[in-house]
């Protein structure tokens, strides 16, 4: 594998990792939230998540280049914070991944939520546990299996992005050519064998966690370590 | 301040609203009965914390204000122990892990002794098992324990042998009595079976509608006619009777009543016992004159000391047997026949008595 390869390996997976980490900080109060709600207001959140789901990726990059754009409110701040320029830069991919595999965070963290009984919770409470005690002691355990899969989901999403990479990364091997950037050059330039090696490593990679996803999926809700 | 002192203005879905105010004891256990839909469980659940009555409402538990004018304290500070319907076992833990689960939360106070839980409860051998995997009668014995190791100033019990067959119903209320005189816990009972509640409870709080209708010691609630109690299809009069003696030839025993005799089937108890009888409404039939060649063995002389009709065609009375009393549902017709009076002296035929049980009869 040549250095680029290499290169597009490492940030694919720095990004993915980044992106999970931070979807699964956010995302798990955001499912929270809208587990325990229900309304207009909540309506219209979960219908903001849930859209990257069916948007054209080129369409949210669209946005979020302008919205990175050096002149740009948010292109400036970020410029006066880190002394850098936030479009075509590793950041940028990161929020552009947030954004995007945020409903594959969210959903499944959300619809594990909704199926802790509320009673479950009360009978927390009656027995002294305040509601982060209650979150830690009794929603964490038995959402257990939901925040592996949503991490999982997360991650396996933004290591297939491949539109909103293209519009807000720029394509800079070693800063934001991802793996599946690197295989449309390859294709584009019709280097096709590495274009075959990079496509081939992907589609293991993508079977191998989403056995693992599906696997995790049927194993007893909460079998105990006994 | 030893008891609870309650007065909750609480409204909620549907146009339920429950109005009450009220000092209950703050030991032994107190049964709150009512029909369906009278707002038992609301009332545990505001006691509790679960629900929150309306600004202005009081909730004071032997000493500790948990709600009074604007201050709410939220329900993982309140000292309660809470026995659902539903057990509420924590799906993800162990029986074990679920004592633990309350405690690791006493904040403080002084859980009791887990060991001594769990040789009350008989909890040994569930230990290692998966909450999940029990039965249901074992599920609400892990949970009473559970809500007794959060170390509560009181326990409430949502009438927790709803879900549960005769038997194990009736050896969970056996648990519930010894615990309540081994770790002198108060606790609020909710159930709709008075049954249970003759059986169990030391003091008799009444609902209907989100309303307090009647408070005070069972035996005396249970004879009273101005109470919906005493209407009721399954109306019975409690007594307080000694165990004289046994009768083995015919497999009786004999019950000492305000000096009176009365037999039921053999028991094991050992005479002196002083024991709880339930004499139902519908059993209790009256005559002018002492009956001689009747099948009926227990025929007790009374003073009739009230009347009231009890639907169209009935009459329930209340009858006097020294300091106790006992209710005969009747006729309109063979009142009427009989030409009753306040203040007749009369005998009552007692078709059937039934002891109730206690912890000790079944552990």
């Amino acid at each position: 594998m040549s250095n680029t390869e290499l290169d597009a390996v490492y940030l694919t997976f720095a990004l993915a990792s980044t992106t999970t980490v931070i979807l699964l900080l956010l995302g798990t109060p955001l499912a929270w939230w809208l587990s325990r709600r229900t309304g207009n207001g909540v309506a219209a959140i979960e219908a903001l998540v849930a859209v990257p789901l069916i948007l054209p990726p080129t369409v949210l990059g669209f946005y979020l280049l302008i919205l990175f754009a050096p002149g740009s409110a948010l292109g400036q701040f970020w410029f006066w914070l880190t002394g850098s320029q936030l479009a075509f830069s590793f950041s940028a991919l990161v929020i552009g991944s947030v954004v995007y595999s945020l409903p594959f965070v969210v959903q499944p963290l959300q619809a594990a939520f909704q199926r802790i009984p509320r009673e479950t919770l009360q009978a927390a409470a009656t027995l002294g546990a305040a509601p982060l005690d209650q979150f830690r002691s009794v929603v964490m355990p038995l959402s257990r299996r939901s925040f592996v899969i949503a991490g999982c989901l997360g991650f396996a999403h933004t290591v297939g992005e491949f539109g909103v990479v293209l519009m807000i990364g720029g394509n800079i091997p070693g800063e934001t050519q991802v793996l599946s950037i690197a295989l449309y050059d390859h294709v584009e330039s019709l280097q096709f064998a590495q274009a075959h090696r990079l496509a081939a490593a992907l589609v293991v990679f993508s079977l191998t966690l989403l056995f693992f996803i599906y696997r995790a999926d049927r194993q007893s809700a909460w079998r105990l370590r006994s | 301040m030893s008891g609870l002192s309650l007065n909750i203005d609480f409204r909620g879905e549907q146009g339920f609203a429950m109005k009450l105010a009220c000092e209950l004891p703050g030991r032994g256990i107190t049964a709150i009965y009512g029909p369906s839909g009278s707002g038992k469980t609301t009332l545990l659940d505001c006691i509790a914390g679960l629900r929150r009555p309306e600004p202005g409402s009081a909730v004071c538990c032997r000493g500790e204000t948990w709600q009074q004018g604007t201050t709410f304290t939220p329900p993982w500070q309140r000292d309660i122990g809470y026995v659902f319907q539903d057990a509420r076992l924590f799906p993800h833990l162990s029986v074990r892990g679920n004592l633990d689960y309350a405690i690791q939360r006493c904040r403080g106070r002084k859980s009791p002794d887990l060991e001594q839980v769990v040789r009350l409860l008989e909890l040994d051998k569930l230990l290692q098992r998966n909450a999940e995997a029990l039965s249901a009668g074992q599920k609400q014995r892990v949970a009473i324990g559970r809500a007794l190791l959060s170390a509560p100033r009181l326990l409430l019990l949502d009438e927790p042998l709803a879900n549960l067959d005769r038997a194990a119903g009736q050896q969970c209320l056996a648990y519930l009595q010894r615990l309540e005189k081994e770790l002198e816990i108060p606790m609020l009972y909710v159930s709709h079976d008075i049954e249970e509640v003759s059986q169990l409870a030391d003091y008799l709080v009444l609902m209907d509608q989100g309303r307090l209708t009647g408070q005070g010691s069972p035996l005396d609630l249970c004879a009273r006619l101005d109470t919906r109690l005493s209407h009721e299809e399954q109306a019975a009069a409690i007594a307080q009777c000694t165990i004289s003696r046994h009768d083995p030839e015919f497999g009786l025993t004999e019950l000492d009543l305000e000096g009176q005799q009365l037999f039921v089937t053999h028991l094991p108890q050992s005479p002196g016992q002083l024991r709880r009888v339930r004499i139902p409404a519908r059993d209790v039939s009256i005559c002018r004159q002492r009956p001689t060649d009747s099948s009926i063995l227990n025929i007790l002389p009374v003073t009739l000391t009230e009347i009231e009709q009890s639907g169209d065609a009935r009459i329930l009375l209340r009858l006097a047997l020294g300091d106790q009393h006992l209710l005969a549902r009747i006729t309109r017709k063979s009142a009427q026949q009989l030409q009753l009076r306040v203040g007749d002296q009369l005998f009552a035929q007692v078709k059937s008595a039934a002891l109730l049980m206690e912890a000790a009869d079944y552990l």
